[in-house]
């Protein structure tokens, strides 16, 4: 069960090589969580990032899940929610591509959109139905400032990102109501290995800021979180810019 | 029977969780909602006057007793009364007032339910006299996981897993209290200032048994000097011939009348209780009260129940609500109980409802709350920045003492703490695998904590 301040005693990371959701995870084993599942591909990274939360005090397990493939996303979640309550979900998988190569080839951008939205909204909605029938938890979503307005420089990710986003909107306000509560983070750009090489946009910012604008954001109940809090009145104001300004800016 | 989908919460009005809400009419009506409760069983509820999470139960039942309010037997002679578990303190006070009987115990509110009462074990301002609750219930039937309904008397095991057993050995459906004779309905109290800590405790030691009741209200943001500066009353029910002749009081001695404000509106700011607000509160409420007073006559309502004036009170924390904290930790552990005053008040927590209390001899509740010492409790804005390490730290130093905190109040202590804090947990945990296999009955609190 959640606490008074909202920290879930059990954690369930879809993406669990994520770097953001580490940084989560890390920090809410810190305070009161004492399960975590990480759910990935199986691979090296994946055991070694159990290894490292493990060594923290925490009860992890790993469990193979693979957003490509939605068909198995019932059954696979199905087994982790079987096991106990899920408190939280964090929601953390998504590919950046490569946005020149991606134009060219049109099979990779379809990739990109498969995994971040549609593998997405695939294991939202089982993850969803299952807490609502806990009658509790939290489905954290990373989303993306790149969602709020699509970018010339990286608009295949960024529209996966706006799908995502709005389809998190929208279960939030279906869950309103069932004690699952729906949170949207909306970080800027973040210093990691999704990003190693990239040029550094404005308002950059870490995985271990974003983990606690979530912390604070369970502890609100917020139903959307940016990071860092100032691209909220960055985002709305790029929002309103005309198309052909838009364009014109060096972002 | 009427079944809703709804959001539940504590008083407190932290996590909220959903489950079904069940009110029961009848026992043959809360027998069935046992029975057919599903995965993820019930648990009772009273008012919900629980600060955290022990009257909620995610994805499951919720049993609204409230709707089991019938006060049964009353002998006026011997003092006691057999009355339903939703009956509420408000109403025994109603019916029995006039009778020239109070309940043995209320806490600092008049809207629990007997049930509640026996469920959380609460104590009041004469805990040192009378100890908690439990000390007066003579017995009480309980609907088990069965389905069935078992009579419970003082002194099995049982009844000492109920008492203060939040609800999870099965709901309570009607209890026999015995009651406390009073003459009129006013409280004489004595009033008087202590200028810091251990002058508080200096005075609540010296004198306390002189009075029926005794609780000191305690200015946790006062520093330096001033820290623990506080505002005694101690009293008892006032006399037939403390009343002046040809008064109305004097004429009418056992009426009840409480009085009750506006309710606080639904929707409040969050901040409106900040460092700055509750300090100027707390530094007048301490400058309004005599340096020493005594022998003022005061409604019962004033004295016990002031916040039931203001419907809803709750609601002026705002919508990310409030934490309870209260521990107690043994005599002989004043210094560990100086160390968290001081860690409070550096903190500077906006507390304004803070208040240190003596406790007397423990009854045996496994569960029950109250150990001989020093008890604190106080409320908190639940988004002051720190505040879950800083009570982290808090349980710490409680543990380290002996003590415990509060289950009734709490809804975020760290599971593994439980067992150090209640040294009968284990044979709780026992009872209940045994009388409830299936794990009938369950709550948010049982869940966080693996009651």
């Amino acid at each position: 069960m959640k606490d008074a301040f909202g920290i879930p005693q059990s954690l369930l990371v879809l993406g669990g090589t994520s770097e953001i959701a580490l940084a989560t995870a890390r920090r809410l084993i810190a305070r009161r969580t004492r399960t975590v599942w990480l759910a990935g591909r199986p691979s090296p990274a994946l055991e070694q990032s159990a290894a490292e939360l493990r060594a923290l005090g925490a009860d992890v397990h790993t469990v193979a899940f693979d957003a490509l493939d939605p068909e198995s996303h019932e059954a696979v979640l199905g087994k982790v929610f079987a096991e106990g309550d899920i408190d939280m979900v964090l929601l953390a998988f998504g590919v950046l591509g490569d946005q020149a190569r991606d134009e060219r080839e049109p099979l990779n951008a379809v990739r990109v959109a498969q995994t971040n939205y549609t593998g997405a909204v695939s294991a939202s909605l089982v993850s969803a139905g299952a807490l609502q029938s806990q009658g509790h938890g939290s489905l954290v979503v990373l989303s993306s400032v790149a969602g709020e307005r699509a970018r010339r420089a990286n608009f295949i990710y960024g529209s996966s990102k706006a799908g995502l986003d709005a389809f998190s909107q929208g279960l939030g306000d279906a869950l309103h109501g069932t004690g699952v509560h729906v949170m949207v983070v909306r970080p800027g750009f973040v210093r990691s290995k999704m990003t190693t090489g990239l040029a550094e946009a404005p308002f950059a910012t870490t995985p271990e800021a974003v983990a606690t604008a979530i912390e604070v954001g369970l502890r609100r109940r917020s139903e959307t979180v940016w990071v860092p809090g100032a691209l909220r009145l960055v985002m709305s104001a790029l929002r309103h810019a005309p198309r052909g300004l838009f364009r014109r800016l060096p972002i | 029977m009427p079944a809703d989908t709804v959001s539940v919460t504590g008083w407190g009005r932290t996590a909220p969780t959903t489950a079904r809400l069940i009110r029961p009419r009848t026992y043959e009506e809360a027998a069935a909602a046992v029975r057919g409760c599903g995965a993820r069983g019930g648990i009772p509820r009273g008012l919900g006057r629980a600060y955290g999470d022990a009257a909620q139960n995610a994805g499951g039942a919720v049993l609204d007793m409230t709707g089991l309010d019938r006060v049964h037997a009353i002998d006026a002679d011997g003092g006691t009364v057999l009355c339903d578990s939703g009956v509420s303190l408000h109403r025994l006070m109603e019916v029995l007032l006039p009778l020239g009987w109070f309940v043995p115990v209320t806490p600092g509110t008049r809207y629990v339910t007997v049930g509640g009462a026996i469920g959380a074990d609460i104590h009041g301002k004469n805990h040192h006299v009378s100890g908690s609750f439990s000390r007066h219930v003579l017995s009480l039937e309980l609907l088990t996981a069965d389905g069935e309904i078992r009579t419970v008397r003082r002194g099995t095991p049982l009844f000492d897993a109920t008492t203060g057993g939040m609800g999870l050995t099965g709901v309570i459906l009607t209890a026999t209290v015995q009651l406390q004779p009073v003459e009129t309905s006013l409280m004489s109290v004595d009033t008087e200032r202590a200028r810091d800590l251990d002058d508080l405790m200096a005075r609540l030691v010296a004198t306390d048994e002189h009075y029926r009741y005794s609780v000191a209200w305690i200015d946790l943001l006062a520093r330096g000097a001033a820290t623990g500066r506080a505002v005694l009353t101690r009293g008892d029910h006032a006399p037939l011939e403390a009343l002046r002749e040809g008064t109305r009081a004097r004429r009418e001695p056992l009426a009840f009348r409480p009085s009750r404000l506006p309710a606080a509106p639904a929707f409040l700011p969050e901040g409106l209780l900040s460092r700055r607000t509750v300090g100027w509160f707390n530094e007048l409420w301490y400058r309004k009260a005599p340096r020493a007073r005594t022998g003022e006559l005061q409604r019962l309502s004033a004295f016990f129940h002031p916040l039931d004036g203001v419907p809803h009170w709750n609601r002026i924390y705002g919508r990310g609500g409030f934490v309870q904290y209260q521990f107690v930790v043994g005599h002989g552990q004043e210094d560990a109980l100086r160390r968290i005053v001081r860690r409070i008040s550096e903190h500077r927590c906006p507390s304004f409802l803070a208040v240190l209390k003596r406790f007397g001899d423990a009854d045996p509740g496994w569960l029950s709350f109250p150990v001989p010492g020093w008890t604190l409790a106080l409320d908190i804005p639940a988004g002051l920045p720190g505040l879950a390490a800083l009570l982290d730290e808090l349980d710490e130093e409680v543990a380290t003492a002996g003590g415990r905190v509060y289950l009734a109040k709490d809804s975020r202590l760290r599971p593994d703490l439980l067992a150090a804090m209640y040294p009968r947990l284990h044979d709780f945990r026992a009872l209940r695998a045994e009388l409830d296999p299936r794990g009938v009955f369950v709550s948010d609190l049982a869940r966080r904590l693996g009651l």
